[in-house]
């Protein structure tokens, strides 16, 4: 194995020093490092202007594999993954057959092992076959190979409220979480876009944000009843927002995440009637953007989740009603941060850290990533250029599927690597 | 005009009223003995119907026919929303055949919107019903209707529809007729009130430049024309109103109603009617009722919309006819 030696990097933001990947994990950080002993494999990095983050960590993506491999495969998308940053991945349960059995979840936590550009962490269904009717073997996951720590009917809420209890309830027993879709089914039947103003002019129907709120209080609710843990998905409104803010004044246990997209897009793109912009939930006005990202500054969202959600080109190119909800969004994560987080300066790169990489791996359990970027740590480190600046371009993803809302868009930052263990996955931007 | 009819938002109110007077010229050609013009001779307008309304496909195809273009009918029942054939397959097809216009109709809001600007097709789109958005050749006819009728000096020398009470009552929620009537009826200077109950106005409408009313028999009495909707009874079902009796009683026109009206107001509905629902028998079969009248307007005001769409006529000679080797843009 190549020992990396990246010269002059500035970890988080910080001075410049030299780092030292070797062994698999962080050998030694400081000014003037020397190569290991086996000088010959020591490959020498220019870090200059770079930013080193720890190796991000998305709690959810959507692999499609199995099923629609047709849309992305665990090797496609982790390789979409690795070229975002990115050193380990929730994969979302949503796939056919159901990530609701032990061996569902096994055989994508042995295609992760097998595709090896990041490290993929199953997430079991809730319910079985997503349905809300009936508790999946959660126990079974949890203890199978695949270790499962985060349960989710992604997709689909859980709105049974009973359902809900004994989900939340149930997985105490091995440190488990429920990560809800907070959609009420019957206030968003045929829902299309965010219910507002232009919904109505379009003549699409509207998915309010109080389908999604009255679902995080209820859940939140129901956390602290019980005395368990709650993760919301996708977080989109501004009132979801305060819900959260105070569920978490009050001590319970509830996180949140944030998607890229309800950071930066905004639902006047509907306008269109271009699919591209579809999305679940939907894209939400200026002022929901806004609080999502005040509450991303100061801790409310815990982190910012991709919803990564790759779909066949047949699946958007057509008329608004017809199309599936979902877009693209590992390759792009960061910048979109940046762009819309560190350059405005609501988020330092420390924040950017705790954002992406400690907090999710924190709540999804897994001790390997999310960790500081320090001497005997292991090596899951992302050398990131702030200053380049880019255009997106969706048929250069590494996605099996284009379905990108940022295409044609100027973006800022590049991930010039990212190293999982000490391995470079992504040298010079390109996938290794 | 715009080389797409998408919504009534795309007309400027000299675009409107050059369809209005167009349509004006073109009307009086049902009078005689041979409806016909030689305007569209070689073109090729499809109508492509992706929902059943029988009434609209032959409106336009009667209109097409008089301008002597070539018709072609597209039933194509179940979109790619059924999972048949694609909107965009669909599309690529009649391009293929050589469509000079296609005239479309879908049950999915903004579904010529994406035929129009997808790069599919390089004809001229014309909205003929998508889903709950617009139906603008709807409001077209609506207002060359009222217009022959109360054009400021009388029928038909008015200039527009100025300072004109309009009041639209019924499931304005669901509605395509509602949303482009609200829209060109306010670019020709009418006064538009929006009546139904609360559950059957879309969030927002505050931002429509409209007024509001959830009280019919407030807004009757000033009202110079009374458009009532269709609404389907199955709305009860989710909720939108108790019963249809309920809804009669609180937004239906009968005849007592009709009786607080002005002499002058006329009483109009797009069709198919629910008679019984939002309007009784005596009312749709009164002096007042120009409903008919929409239909024979319907026929002349397509026309004019094809007509300008496809003769490329804007500012110029656009009565003569059209140069036939002229091509799209």
């Amino acid at each position: 194995m190549s020992a990396y030696l990246i010269r002059a990097v500035s970890i988080l933001g910080g001075d410049a020093t030299d780092l030292l990947l070797h062994g698999g994990v962080v050998a030694a950080i400081g000014a003037d490092l020397t190569a290991t002993g086996d000088t010959g494999d020591t490959v020498e990095i220019d870090g200059t202007g770079l930013v080193a983050l720890p190796g991000l960590v998305d709690l959810h993506t959507h692999l499609r594999e199995p099923g629609r491999e047709d849309a992305e495969t665990v090797e496609s998308g982790t390789q979409a993954a690795a070229l975002g940053g990115f050193t380990a991945v929730h994969a979302m349960a949503n796939t056919e057959p159901v990530a609701d059995t032990a061996g569902v979840v096994e055989q994508v936590w042995r295609l992760g092992r097998e595709a090896g550009y990041c490290d993929v962490y199953p997430i079991g269904a809730v319910t079985v076959g997503l349905q809300g009717q009936q508790l999946a073997e959660l126990g079974a996951m949890a203890d199978s190979a695949a270790r499962v720590r985060v349960f989710s009917d992604d997709g689909k809420c859980v709105s049974d409220a009973v359902l809900m209890r004994r989900a939340l309830e149930y997985v105490k027993a091995f440190d488990g979480v429920i990560a809800q879709h907070a959609q009420e089914p019957r206030l968003t039947e045929g829902a299309q876009m965010n219910e507002g103003e232009l919904s109505g002019r379009l003549g699409l129907t509207g998915w309010p944000a109080v389908a999604e709120e009255a679902i995080i209080a209820r859940d939140c609710l129901l956390t602290a009843h019980v005395g368990s843990r709650l993760h919301v998905c996708h977080v989109s409104t501004a009132g979801s927002v305060e819900i959260v803010r105070d569920a978490k004044r009050k001590g319970w246990n509830v996180t949140a995440e944030a998607c890229p997209h309800h950071l930066l897009l905004t639902d006047d793109l509907a306008q269109t009637y271009d699919p591209i912009y579809k999305v679940n939930p939907p894209l939400r006005t200026a002022a929901d953007g806004a609080a999502l990202r005040a509450g991303l500054a100061d801790g409310t969202i815990d982190i910012v989740a991709t919803d990564h959600a790759p779909h066949p080109h047949e699946d958007k190119d057509c008329e608004w009603a017809a199309a599936a909800f979902g877009m693209l969004g590992l390759e792009t994560a960061l910048s979109i941060v940046q762009e819309t987080m560190v350059d405005p300066g609501l988020l330092d790169w420390e924040g950017v850290a705790d954002r992406m990489s400690y907090a999710p791996a924190r709540i999804g359990r897994i001790a390997d990533h999310g960790r500081p970027i320090e001497v005997g740590a292991p090596a899951n480190v992302v050398l990131y250029d702030p200053a380049a600046r880019r255009t997106v371009v969706a048929s250069e993803s590494a996605s099996l599927s284009r379905n990108t809302p940022y295409a044609g868009m100027e973006l800022p930052g590049r991930v010039v690597a990212t190293f999982l263990r000490g391995t470079a996955t992504v040298l010079d931007g390109k996938l290794q | 005009m715009k080389r797409h009819l998408l919504s009534a938002a795309d007309l400027t109110r000299d675009d409107a009223m050059l369809v209005l007077k167009t349509a004006e010229e073109l009307r009086s050609l049902a009078d005689r003995p041979i409806k016909k013009l030689p305007a569209l001779r070689g073109r090729t307008v499809v109508n492509l119907f992706f929902e059943d309304s029988t009434r609209t496909r032959i409106s336009f195809e009667a209109a097409a026919k008089r301008l002597s273009a070539d018709v072609i009918n597209f039933s194509a029942k179940g979109s790619s929303l059924s999972k048949g054939e694609s909107l965009k397959d669909t599309a690529l097809t009649l391009e293929a055949m050589g469509a000079d216009a296609v005239v479309v109709r879908h049950g999915a809001s903004g579904a010529p919107h994406r035929l129009a600007h997808s790069g599919w097709v390089r004809s001229s789109v014309v909205n003929a019903g998508d889903g709950t958005h617009e139906h603008p050749t709807q409001a077209l006819l609506d207002a060359f209707t009222m217009w022959r009728h109360l054009g400021k000096d009388g029928a038909r020398s008015g200039d527009n529809l100025e300072g004109r009470r309009v009041a639209i009552v019924g499931d304005v929620l669901h509605s395509r007729v509602a949303r482009s009537n609200a829209l060109l009826l306010q670019t020709l200077g009418a006064e538009v009130t929006l009546v139904a109950p609360p559950t059957l106005f879309p969030v927002g409408i505050d931002t429509w430049g409209v007024e509001t009313s959830y009280d019919l028999d407030a807004v009757l009495p000033k009202a110079d024309v009374v458009m009532m909707l269709r609404v389907q009874r199955e709305r009860m079902n989710a909720s939108f109103f108790p019963t249809a009796r309920e809804y009669s009683r609180r937004y239906g026109l009968d005849g007592k109603r009709m009786r607080a009206l002005q002499d002058h107001t006329i009483v109009m509905h797009p069709g198919p009617m629910v008679r019984g629902m939002e309007i009784t028998a005596d009312v749709a079969d009164s002096d007042r009722s120009v409903i008919v009248e929409q239909v024979t307007n319907g026929v002349a005001v397509r026309m004019a919309v094809l007509y300008l769409l496809l003769s490329g006529a804007n500012g110029s000679d656009h009565h003569g006819e059209a140069p036939e080797s002229e091509t799209d843009a």
